[in-house]
C-alpha cells in the first residue's frame, strides 16, 4: 500500500442519515458533503454542485443521486456529474467502509 | 438468455415512435428488425406539407437516421415490403423472399390513399399524397407543368394544393362537399378559410363529384378531369386527397380480426397475443387516428406491454386540428359543430379575418372552430380535454386565456408574433428562436421534450401556454398533448388523484409500502414524489403516518429557507402581523449577535434575517425566542391583516383580532402549497384580501369570504364564497375549505388551481350546501393540528435532526 492511500476517518457510518448526509469540513478544495444512499451505500461529493455552487448536502436523495436544492439539478453520486440534460461534474472522493466506520483518501483531501 | 425477437412491419411514425419508448424501458430485452416499403428511414410525414411547398427538405425531416438504427442493434430491411405473416411459424416473409422469425410482432402498417374508382385513374400522373416519393413527383412536375387538380378539398389536400400553388402551378381544388374541411371546420370558418385561399390564386369547385380523368392525346399521361355536371378542365397532375383508409390487407391474409382497422384492445394487442398494432391501421373501441398525437400515446402504452410492465392502459383520445398552411391561422376541436343541447358563443370580425365559435354543453367547453386569432387554441383545447367547469369564466371565455394578467415574458401572449429573440421563459433565459430550432434540429413532439432539451417553461411554468404554442405552432396538428391524467413524476404511471385515494382506502401508512404496491419504477422515488407521497400520507393520517423529513425540501428539514449562496433565511411568526418592543429587541440583538447582512420586512407583514450560517440556526431561534413562521414551507404562512376598527375610523370589524385568531387556529398546518390569509376590517380592503387563498372582509353587518386568490405568477382574484355573522363562523367556513383542499389538493397545486379543477359549484356543495359535512371538515382540520410542534422548540415532536447543523471538522491534513 502506498502512502497515498493513507485513509482518515472522517464519521461513523451511524451518524449520517440514511437518504441524508453529513457536511465534513476541512478538505483542501472546501467543504465535502457525504451520502448514505437507500441501499446504505455512502458516497463522497465536494458539497458544491457544478452549476452554481449549491449545497449538494442539503438535497433529497433518491437512488444513487440527489437533487440541488438551489435549481434541482440531478447529480449521480457515484461520478459526481449531473444527470441528463444538465451537464457538469463535481469532483468525487473514494470512500472506503470498514464496519461502522467512514474512511476518506488523505491525498484526495488535500488536493487543492 | 437468448434474447426475445421483436419484428415491426412499418418504418413510419407510430411503429417507430413505438421502439424508442421500448427502448427506453427494457433496452436489452428484445433483438429488432424493422421492415419498411419506403427506401428512407424513420421520417416526420406531417412536414412533408413544408417540403412540398418549399420551406423545408427530405433530410431535415428524418427523425431516425440510420446511424440510429445501428446504434440500438435494430435490424433495418428498407424498401421491402412484408407480404404473409406466418402465425403458426411465427415469421414474416417479404416480397424478395427475407424471412424473418419473431417472438413478439408489431403491426404499423398506416394507411392507403383512397383512389376514387375512376376511369383513368391509372394514368401516369395521378397520384395520392401519403410518402415522400409522392412528393417529389409532385415538386418535379410543378417545374416542367402547369395545371394540377386535388380532388378532396380535406387537411391533405388543401396542404398538397397550398404547396403546388408555391411551387407556381396553377391550383383547382374539386370537393364533393358544401364546404371544405367539413370534418374540422363550421361554414362560416370554412368561407372565410376558401376566401384566403382564393386570394392566394387557387380555384375551388364544391360540390362536384368528377366522373373521368382524361388522357392526352397520345395516351401518355393524364390531360383533363372531367365532371359529373360535364364541365371538363385541364390537368397535368391530379391528386388524390379523398381521404385514407387503414392499411389492413397484410393482418386480413393472416386472419387477424379487422373491421375498418385492424381490432385492438387497450393494451393495444390484435386478437393474436403474439401480435401488438399501433397507427393509423388500428382501430381502438371504434375509432381511427390519423393525427400524431393519439399515435404517440397508442405508442407508449404498447411500448409498456412489450417491456412486460402490464400496467398502461389506451382509453383513446380527443384530438385537434391545425392546417399547416404559412400565413392561415385555423383551429378546430372536439365537437365543433353544436347541435341538441348545445350552447354557441361565438365572435365574428370579418373584416379582421377574425372568427370564434366555442360549443359549451352543460358548464363544459365541449367544441371549438377558430380562425383567425388561434393564440388560444390550445388553451381552450386543455379546457376541452380537460372537462374544466368553465361556469366561472364564461363571460371572458371567448376572449381567450390571455386576457388574464401573466408576467414573465414581456406580456407576450401570441406565440406567433413573437421574434425569434423574444424571451419566452424568463426563468431559464430561452427565447423562441432556440425552442423552435429545438423542435425542428431535434425532433420534439411534447412539452416534456421541449423541457427536458432547453430548459423552457421548466421552472415557474408561466411561459407553459407559449411554448404549447409554439409546439403547435411548429408541428400542426402532431402536437403531443399532455395526457388527462398526468403522471405524478418520472417514478409512476399513477396520476397525483389515483395516489391520493388509494392512499385513503388502502391506509397506506408508509412512502415504501406505496412504491412497492402501486409499481414505482424506483426503488426510493424522486425529489419530486417523495415530498407529495409524505404530505399525501400525513394529510390523509395525521397522527398515525409517520413523517419522514428526508422526503421534505431542505426548507422543512431545517426550518428555514435556503438562499442562492446556502445560507438561510429566518422569519420569525408574528400574530396577524403584530409584534411589540421586546421581540424587536430580540431580533435586533440577534440582528448583531450573528452579523446578519440583510434585514428586511416581507409582504407577509413580518421580518426577514436574511443569511444566517445552517450551523446558527437553533443558536438564532433560542435567541428569538419566537415561534417558526413557517415561511420556507408547503404550510400555512401568514395572516395579513389591516388595522380595522381597533383603531380605524373607517373599520367596521376587529380585523387584527381576527387575523390572530385564524393564524394561531391554523399553525403548523402542511398543506399541498403555501396557504396565505389576510383579514380586513372593511370593504376599502388594505390588507389585499382579494388576492389571498383565504381571504376576510369586514362588512358591517359581518364577513365576506372570498376563496382562491392568488398574486403570484398569474394575478387571479379570489372568489365570493359566502357571508358570515360571527367570528366562529368565520373559523369553521374558512377551516372546512382548507381542509377540503388540504385532503384533495395536489401537491404543489395552489388553492387557485385546486378551485379551478374541481369548480367553485363544488366547493359551494361541500361548504354551503352540507351543514354537517362541513363541520367534520373543520374537525378534521382540528384534529389534524392538535398539539402542532413549534419546530424551532418542540425538536423532538417536529422530528428535527439536530446533527444536520453540526459539521464534521477533519484533522490536520500535513
Amino acid at each position: 500500500m502506498t502512502t497515498s492511500e493513507q485513509w482518515i476517518l472522517v464519521s461513523k457510518q451511524q451518524d449520517i442519515p440514511l437518504l441524508g448526509a453529513r457536511v465534513v469540513t476541512g478538505a483542501a478544495a472546501g467543504p465535502i458533503a457525504i451520502f448514505k444512499a437507500a441501499d446504505d451505500t455512502i458516497f463522497a461529493v465536494l458539497d458544491r454542485c457544478p452549476h452554481k455552487g449549491g449545497p449538494l448536502s442539503q438535497g433529497i436523495v433518491h437512488g444513487h443521486a440527489v437533487t440541488c436544492p438551489i435549481h434541482a439539478w440531478n447529480i449521480n453520486l457515484e461520478t459526481g456529474c449531473a444527470l441528463e440534460p444538465d451537464e457538469g461534474c463535481t469532483r468525487r472522493y473514494d470512500v472506503k467502509c470498514v464496519e461502522d466506520e467512514v474512511f476518506l483518501r488523505r491525498d484526495q483531501l488535500a488536493a487543492l | 438468455m437468448k434474447k426475445m425477437k421483436l419484428v415491426l412491419v412499418g418504418n413510419g411514425m407510430a411503429g417507430v415512435r413505438t421502439l424508442e419508448e421500448l427502448l427506453k424501458l427494457a433496452p436489452d430485452l428484445y433483438d429488432i428488425t424493422v421492415f419498411g416499403s419506403e427506401p428512407y428511414p424513420n421520417y416526420n410525414r406531417i412536414l412533408l406539407s413544408p417540403v412540398l411547398s418549399g420551406e423545408q427538405n427530405v433530410e431535415q425531416i428524418i427523425l431516425n437516421d440510420l446511424q440510429w438504427y445501428a446504434d440500438n442493434n435494430i435490424r433495418l430491411h428498407l424498401d421491402k415490403t412484408v407480404v404473409e405473416i406466418d402465425r403458426v411459424a411465427r415469421e414474416v416473409k417479404a416480397a424478395d423472399g427475407t424471412v424473418e422469425p419473431y417472438d413478439r410482432l408489431l403491426l404499423a402498417t398506416g394507411s392507403l390513399p383512397f383512389i376514387l374508382p375512376v376511369p383513368g385513374k391509372e394514368l401516369p400522373g395521378v397520384i395520392a399524397y401519403r410518402d415522400i416519393k409522392d412528393t417529389n413527383e409532385m415538386i418535379a412536375t410543378a417545374a416542367s407543368h402547369q395545371h394540377a387538380v386535388v380532388i378532396g378539398g380535406g387537411l391533405l389536400g388543401l396542404e398538397a394544393a397550398n404547396g403546388l400553388s408555391a411551387r407556381g402551378m396553377k391550383v383547382t381544388v374539386v370537393h364533393l362537399m358544401d364546404w371544405l374541411m367539413e370534418r374540422q371546420l363550421d361554414p362560416v370558418a370554412s368561407k372565410l378559410l376558401q376566401k384566403s385561399l382564393e386570394d392566394r390564386g387557387i380555384d375551388f369547385k364544391l360540390k362536384t363529384q368528377t366522373e373521368a380523368l382524361l388522357p392526352n392525346a397520345d395516351g401518355t399521361r393524364v390531360a383533363a378531369v372531367r365532371f359529373k355536371d360535364g364541365e371538363t378542365i385541364a390537368a397535368d397532375l391530379v391528386v388524390m386527397a379523398a381521404g385514407i383508409r387503414p392499411n389492413t390487407a397484410l393482418a386480413e391474409a393472416a386472419n387477424i380480426h379487422c373491421s375498418r382497422g385492424i381490432i385492438v384492445n387497450d393494451t393495444m394487442q390484435t386478437f393474436d397475443p403474439l401480435i401488438y398494432a399501433v397507427g393509423e391501421c388500428v382501430n381502438h373501441r371504434g375509432s381511427v387516428y390519423g393525427l400524431v398525437a393519439p399515435l404517440f400515446e397508442q405508442a407508449k402504452v404498447c411500448a409498456n406491454h412489450l417491456a412486460e410492465y402490464g400496467i398502461a392502459r389506451y382509453s383513446g383520445s380527443v384530438t385537434s386540428t391545425k392546417l399547416k398552411v404559412t400565413g392561415i391561422d385555423l383551429f378546430s376541436a372536439g365537437d365543433f359543430m353544436g347541435g341538441d343541447g348545445c350552447e354557441e358563443i361565438t365572435l365574428s370580425d370579418p373584416l379582421a379575418g377574425v372568427y370564434k365559435k366555442l360549443v359549451v354543453k352543460n358548464d363544459l367547453l365541449v367544441g371549438a372552430c377558430i380562425y383567425g386569432d388561434t393564440a388560444d387554441g390550445t388553451w381552450y383545447f386543455k379546457l376541452l380535454r380537460e372537462e374544466k367547469n368553465i361556469a366561472s369564466i364564461r363571460d371572458t371565455l371567448i376572449f381567450g386565456e390571455s386576457n388574464i394578467g401573466d408576467v414573465g415574458h414581456e406580456g407576450h401572449n401570441k406565440a406567433a408574433a413573437m421574434l425569434d429573440a423574444d424571451e419566452v421563459c424568463g426563468c431559464n433565459g430561452v427565447n423562441k428562436g432556440k425552442i423552435v430550432r429545438a423542435i425542428k434540429d431535434q425532433g420534439l413532439f411534447t412539452l416534456e421534450d421541449v423541457r427536458k432539451c432547453t430548459k423552457a417553461s421548466a421552472s415557474c411554468g408561466s411561459c407553459t401556454g407559449l411554448v404549447e404554442q409554439i409546439l403547435m405552432n411548429c408541428l400542426g396538428t402532431s402536437y403531443s398533448e399532455t395526457p388527462k391524467k398526468k403522471a405524478m413524476c418520472a417514478c409512476t404511471d399513477h396520476s397525483h388523484d389515483a395516489v391520493r385515494v388509494a392512499i385513503r382506502e388502502k391506509k397506506y401508512l408508509d412512502q415504501a409500502q406505496i412504491r412497492s404496491e402501486m409499481g414505482w419504477r424506483t426503488p426510493s422515488g424522486c425529489a419530486s414524489c417523495r415530498p407529495a407521497l409524505n404530505y399525501y400520507l400525513i394529510s390523509t393520517w395525521p397522527h398515525e403516518a409517520k413523517d419522514d423529513p428526508q422526503s421534505r425540501f431542505i426548507n422543512e428539514r431545517a426550518h428555514a429557507n435556503i438562499q442562492k449562496d446556502g445560507t438561510y433565511s429566518v422569519i420569525p411568526r408574528m400574530w396577524g402581523g403584530l409584534t411589540n418592543a421586546s421581540e424587536l429587541r430580540r431580533i435586533a440583538d440577534v440582528a448583531e449577535k450573528f452579523n446578519v447582512p440583510t434585514v428586511k420586512v416581507t409582504g407577509g407583514q413580518r421580518i426577514d434575517l436574511l443569511g444566517i450560517k445552517k450551523e446558527d440556526l437553533p443558536e438564532v431561534w433560542k435567541d428569538l425566542g419566537m415561534p417558526s413562521g413557517h415561511a420556507y414551507g408547503k404550510s400555512i404562512r401568514t395572516v395579513k391583516t389591516c388595522v380595522g376598527s381597533e383603531h380605524c375610523r373607517f373599520g367596521t370589524q376587529l380585523s387584527m383580532d381576527m387575523g390572530v385568531r385564524l393564524e394561531k387556529m391554523l399553525f403548523g398546518m402542511y398543506a399541498p402549497h403555501k396557504v396565505k390569509l389576510a383579514v380586513s376590517g372593511c370593504p376599502r380592503n388594505c390588507a389585499e384580501a382579494g388576492i389571498k387563498d383565504v381571504g376576510v372582509i369586514g362588512v358591517d353587518s359581518g364577513w365576506e369570504i372570498y376563496i382562491a386568490g392568488n398574486g403570484g405568477i398569474k394575478t387571479e382574484v379570489a372568489e365570493f364564497l359566502c357571508k358570515l355573522k360571527t367570528d366562529d363562523e368565520v373559523k369553521e367556513y374558512s377551516g372546512a375549505f382548507i381542509q377540503l383542499y388540504r385532503e384533495e389538493g395536489w401537491y404543489l397545486e395552489r388553492t387557485v388551481h385546486y378551485v379551478q379543477r374541481v369548480g367553485m359549484d363544488y366547493i359551494k356543495a361541500r361548504i354551503l350546501q352540507d351543514a354537517p359535512g362541513r363541520l367534520a371538515l373543520f374537525e378534521r382540520l382540528l384534529f389534524a393540528l392538535k398539539d402542532a410542534p413549534d419546530p424551532w422548540k418542540d425538536f423532538e415532536a417536529a422530528g428535527v435532526d439536530l446533527k444536520q447543523f453540526e459539521t464534521i471538522a477533519l484533522p490536520q491534513l500535513s
